[in-house]
């Protein structure tokens, strides 16, 4: 059941994706994206991680999501779809396709030799959402703040940029 | 197999077959209300008052043609409506109506209804697009601009809740308020009452109901994103807008107003009161008042409902349902109430009041809430 | 603890504070901006001088390591956002562009720099460089009305971004194969592997590259060029060193700590990156008519320099990377902040220099040499130290190639040199200059001169950091 599971989301995951890029209307490439952040959502679900599931379905495909499609239907559509769709980049992309795969061929090969065990998802009634609070506000709480700050600057300089220079009166 | 573990297939069975019903006795309702307000008497055709008005209305959408318009994106024109539908209905897994009559209790249950109510916000998008119509795009740009500025207020204003109950389970925040003996409505020496107020004005603004109507504002975009639509997709928008407005009402009736819970639970001697009288009383009340319409045959279920409600063993079973649905009822009205007495938000007014208001006032009201838990 | 933890991030929390606040303060002038991120760096400096009294102390359950190492990295880059905002004031006024978010900016950025220094820890370490990027993408195109300074932060936006996720993809196959992200944790569940092992390559590779990028290396250096160009030319500067030397000390981190083991796998990454940036850098630089971009390829080819320190790889090696840092620093800001001045950036607008304004023009010469690493300057010191490491490790090849790029990089600095001394021009570039220019270039030039003739001092501090 878990594996059939898995297979499904994952196919989700990948049609998504594969729709994302070859699909000429951008809001057909969006909706693409967003078959293919459910499908992750998900992959969290199986590994027992419910608010990463939650948040990832809130946050990227309510949030992320939502501004990617405002933002495509406001702008003019029809010459976007009329341009070349792929930059001529293929021997590129093929260097990076044989490099991923060469990696999965040599990690299949050494069969992830001494790898550290890997933490057991928690099944129990309290989830993980207990589990994720620990590590933000406290293991991790550092860089968890020090993330506010990034994004108060990402705000700024992106509102900086856009806005227009002020005519002297 | 036993009754426990048929029960949420057969809640859920329930749910999806019952509901569209129930959206047309909605509908009805609010007719009535509304009609209330201004002094009519609201539809009164379609059988005794116009009782058989939703059944009516339901056969003319099915038989109606169903148009699409001729460059419209068919394949997202189609799948729109039905992805409105489907997370409106999703939410329903997680509000319990008593502490055994519901379908899932999931720890991240206030977060999944958030989730679904994200997802559902591409029913409108992809709807108002697909249909190639410039008043369904404005209609949908706007909604999409509307969910996502008050999806941030409400869902600050739930934070609050979450930090009092300790849990995000639907479940568990109704035990936590019998737990801790009080709404959480009251919670925190009063200071919840300004994240409800918030919630409220979030949540009203998340359906698109008035004043918050402008996604579907009839006297600007004729219907905003669901202009092209007719016939059965139509009706599947309308009945997903009302299961997102039930579904709104009963997580306020559920985080804020102690869901299933009569009030003063944790009362003893008021256990045969609230369980039994109180829903008697009313429920003869509105007898009386099927009588007075010349509504017999509902006078006489009223009143034998109202006698049964009395037998102590069926008090303590519906009692909890009763509750539940009261405090969807009394949400809903309130809602009525707003569409029935403030005009429509400018657009600029709405973004101000979402962002320059509401999400400060959250914040305010999240820190307030946390510094006075914390004490 | 609770005290603990705040005082090890004591300065990156003071510098986002005042930075903050800049974003929400108006006035007439842009005079008051710079007065209160000069008291902002002043506290951030009084904050890391307290430190040194609690060396060996860590902060947020290991995140934060107090150490001379951080301190010193740190130290430069104060130094660099100091030197950068105070002689950036006249030139962002003349550009009209004096707004205080300017100024809230360059402190955030050093903020994020801090986390980078003294991170200990993945993720920390991850913000940390995030904070500053994000930072510097906005300050790159901070001429709303300039399209080569949005182009050039557009170009680095894309490409900082691309970079960002090889070294998290890269720090996420590390946390998958230690199961932390401290480097502690990390060093010690490393100690039984290979540096063969195919799964340390596949961390470490992208890794290196992430950080040579944001380092400015060849071979990731592309971006350099075109962003430095664009920017604003103060910023040009506080970007070719603070951020360069915030990437270094990361790596240096990194590489040093928990991945030091494991030499042969980075060591042949690293050597290829020192002799590509030696290449690009001094050979780019050559057939450059702005002086902005002439610049900003010697920067490519200093890294290369300071890069060979690690390839010799002992402690003469690690020290001469810091001594050059510390005088790269000095002599970059210095030599992009006079450019700054001046309204045109080509080659041929330095002519006659020398006999229009004789002071500003000596002052470019000593900064010029120094880059050039000629006696008596600081630049000299730094080149020798990084020869002599190499010599002692018995990298004489490299040795001898690295030399040769210092004869090359004589031409196109001498190039400059030679335009100030031919006759005035018709229509010579206009200077602008404000004393706290003259302050900020005065002492880049001055250090660059006094260091060279007495290097013991910094010689000192290299050593020190690294105990």
């Amino acid at each position: 059941m878990d594996a059939a599971l898995f297979y499904t989301f994952a196919a989700i995951t990948l049609a998504g994706a594969l729709a994302t890029v070859t699909r000429r209307n951008p809001v057909h490439c969006a909706l693409g994206l967003i078959f293919s952040l459910l499908g992750v959502a998900g992959l969290f679900l199986l590994q027992a991680a419910e608010l990463l599931f939650a948040v990832q379905i809130l946050l990227y495909v309510g949030g992320v999501m939502v501004l990617f499609l405002f933002v495509i239907m406001l702008i003019h559509l029809e010459q976007a779809a009329r341009l070349r769709q792929y930059s001529r980049q293929w021997p590129v992309a093929l260097a990076a396709l044989f490099a991923v795969f060469l990696e999965i061929y040599v990690l299949a090969q050494s069969g992830l030799p001494g790898l550290p065990p890997s933490p057991q998802p928690r099944l129990n009634a309290g989830g993980n959402t207990e589990r994720i609070a620990d590590s933000l506000f406290y293991v991790y709480a550092l860089p968890f703040e020090a993330a506010s700050l990034l994004l108060l600057i990402a705000i700024v300089g992106a509102v900086w940029l856009a806005r227009k220079k002020e005519q002297p009166q | 197999m036993t009754f426990e573990t048929l029960l949420p297939y057969l809640m859920a069975a329930i749910f999806a077959m019952a509901f569209p019903l129930v959206t047309g006795y909605l509908v009805l309702v609010e007719r009535k209300i509304l009609a209330d307000f201004q002094a009519r008497l609201g539809p009164m055709r379609v059988g005794p008052h116009g009782l058989l008005q939703p059944i009516a209305d339901a056969l003319k959408l099915i038989l109606k043609e169903d148009t699409v318009p001729k460059d419209a994106d068919k394949f997202l024109f189609y799948l729109a409506p039905l992805l409105s539908v489907v997370t409106a209905f999703g939410s329903f897994a997680v509000i319990p109506i008593s502490a055994t009559l519901r379908i899932a209790d999931l720890n991240i249950g206030l977060l999944l209804i958030s989730a679904l109510a994200a997802v559902g916000v591409f029913g409108i998008i992809l709807g108002g697009w697909s249909s190639n119509s410039n008043y369904s795009l404005l209609g949908a740009l706007r909604g999409a601009a509307q969910l996502i500025s008050y999806e941030v207020a409400l869902g600050l204003s739930l934070v609050t809740v979450v930090m009092l109950s300790g849990t995000l389970s639907m479940q568990g925040i109704v035990e936590a308020q019998f737990n801790q003996r009080i709404w959480f409505l009251f919670g925190n020496y009063g200071l919840m009452l300004l994240s409800f107020f918030i919630f409220l004005i979030a949540a009203v603004a998340e359906v698109n109901r008035a004043p918050f109507d402008l996604p579907e504002a009839e006297s600007e975009i004729v219907a905003g994103y669901h202009t092209e639509y007719s016939g059965f997709r139509w009706a599947l928008y309308m009945l997903a807008e009302y299961t997102n407005i039930f579904i709104i009402c009963a997580v306020a009736a559920t985080v804020f107003f102690g869901g299933w819970l009569r009030p003063f639970a944790n009362i003893e001697w008021l256990a045969y009161p609230m369980d039994a009288i109180f829903p008697a009383a009313l429920l003869f009340l509105s007898a009386w008042g099927c009588a007075r319409m010349k509504l017999f045959p509902f006078t006489a279920l009223l009143g034998i409902s109202g006698l049964v409600f009395l037998i102590p063993a069926v008090a303590t079973a519906l009692s909890a349902p009763f509750w539940f649905f009261l405090k969807v009822s009394a949400v809903f009205y309130v809602l009525i109430w707003f569409r029935a007495s403030w005009p429509r938000l400018r657009y600029d007014q709405l973004m101000d009041l979402g962002w320059k208001r509401l999400i400060p006032l959250a914040l305010g009201a999240l820190l307030a809430n946390a510094i006075i838990g914390m004490l | 603890m609770q005290f603990n933890n705040l005082f090890s991030i004591l300065p990156a929390a003071v510098l986002a504070l005042f930075g903050c606040v800049l974003l929400l303060l108006r006035f007439d002038s842009s005079r008051p901006y710079l007065i209160f991120l000069a008291f902002a760096e002043l506290l951030a400096a009084i904050g890391l001088w307290r430190q040194t009294d609690f060396l060996g102390f860590t902060g947020f359950r290991g995140a934060i390591l107090i150490d001379p190492f951080g301190i010193a990295f740190n130290a430069i880059c104060l130094v660099a956002g100091l030197i950068c905002a105070v002689g950036a004031y006249r030139y962002m006024e003349r550009e009209d562009e004096d707004h205080p978010e300017f100024y809230g900016l360059i402190l955030l950025a050093q903020s994020g720099m801090y986390l980078m220094n003294s991170g200990t820890e993945l993720i920390t370490v991850f913000i940390g460089l995030e904070i500053t990027a994000v930072s510097f993408y906005s300050l790159t195109g901070f001429l709303r009305s300039n399209p080569r300074s949005s182009e050039a932060a557009l170009k680095y936006l894309l490409l900082g971004a691309f970079s960002s996720g090889l070294l998290l993809y890269g720090f996420s196959i590390l946390y998958g194969l230690s199961g932390s992200t401290h480097y502690l944790n990390i060093a010690s569940m490393l100690a039984t592997r290979n540096s063969r092992d195919p799964l340390i390559l596949m961390a470490i590779l992208p890794i290196v590259l992430g950080l040579l990028f944001k380092i400015a290396a060849a071979p990731l250096h592309m971006w350099a060029p075109d962003a430095y160009e664009g920017a604003p030319t103060p910023v040009t500067a506080y970007l070719a060193t603070a951020s360069k030397a915030a990437g270094f000390a990361l790596l240096l981190r990194l590489i040093l700590g928990p991945l030091h083991d494991l030499r042969p796998a980075w060591e042949g990454l690293i050597t290829f990156a020192a002799i590509a940036s030696l290449t690009v850098g001094n050979l780019a630089a050559i057939t450059q008519s702005s002086t902005k971009r002439l610049l900003a390829y010697s920067s490519i080819g200093h890294v290369g320099y300071i890069l060979l320190g690690l390839v010799a790889g002992n402690k003469t090696g690690i020290e001469a990377m810091l001594l050059y840092l510390l005088v790269y620093t000095l002599m970059t800001t210095g030599a992009f902040l006079l450019l700054s001045a001046l309204d045109r950036e080509g080659v041929t607008d330095f002519r006659g220099l020398l006999y229009r304004h004789p002071g500003v023009a000596l002052l470019m010469i000593l900064l010029l040499l120094s880059l050039a690493g000629l006696p008596p300057t600081a630049g000299f010191v730094a080149k020798y130290m990084i020869f002599l490491s190499l010599v002692q490790a018995r990298q004489y090849w490299v040795a001898v190639i690295a030399a040769l790029y210092v004869a090359v990089s004589l031409y196109y600095y001498f190039r400059i040199i030679r335009e100030m001394l031919h006759n005035p021009d018709d229509s010579p570039a206009t200077l602008t200059i404000s004393t706290g220019w003259r302050a900020a270039v005065g002492l880049t030039a001055i250090l660059s001169l006094g260091l060279g003739l007495n290097p013991e001092p910094v010689l000192a501090w290299a050593r020190s950091a690294l105990r």
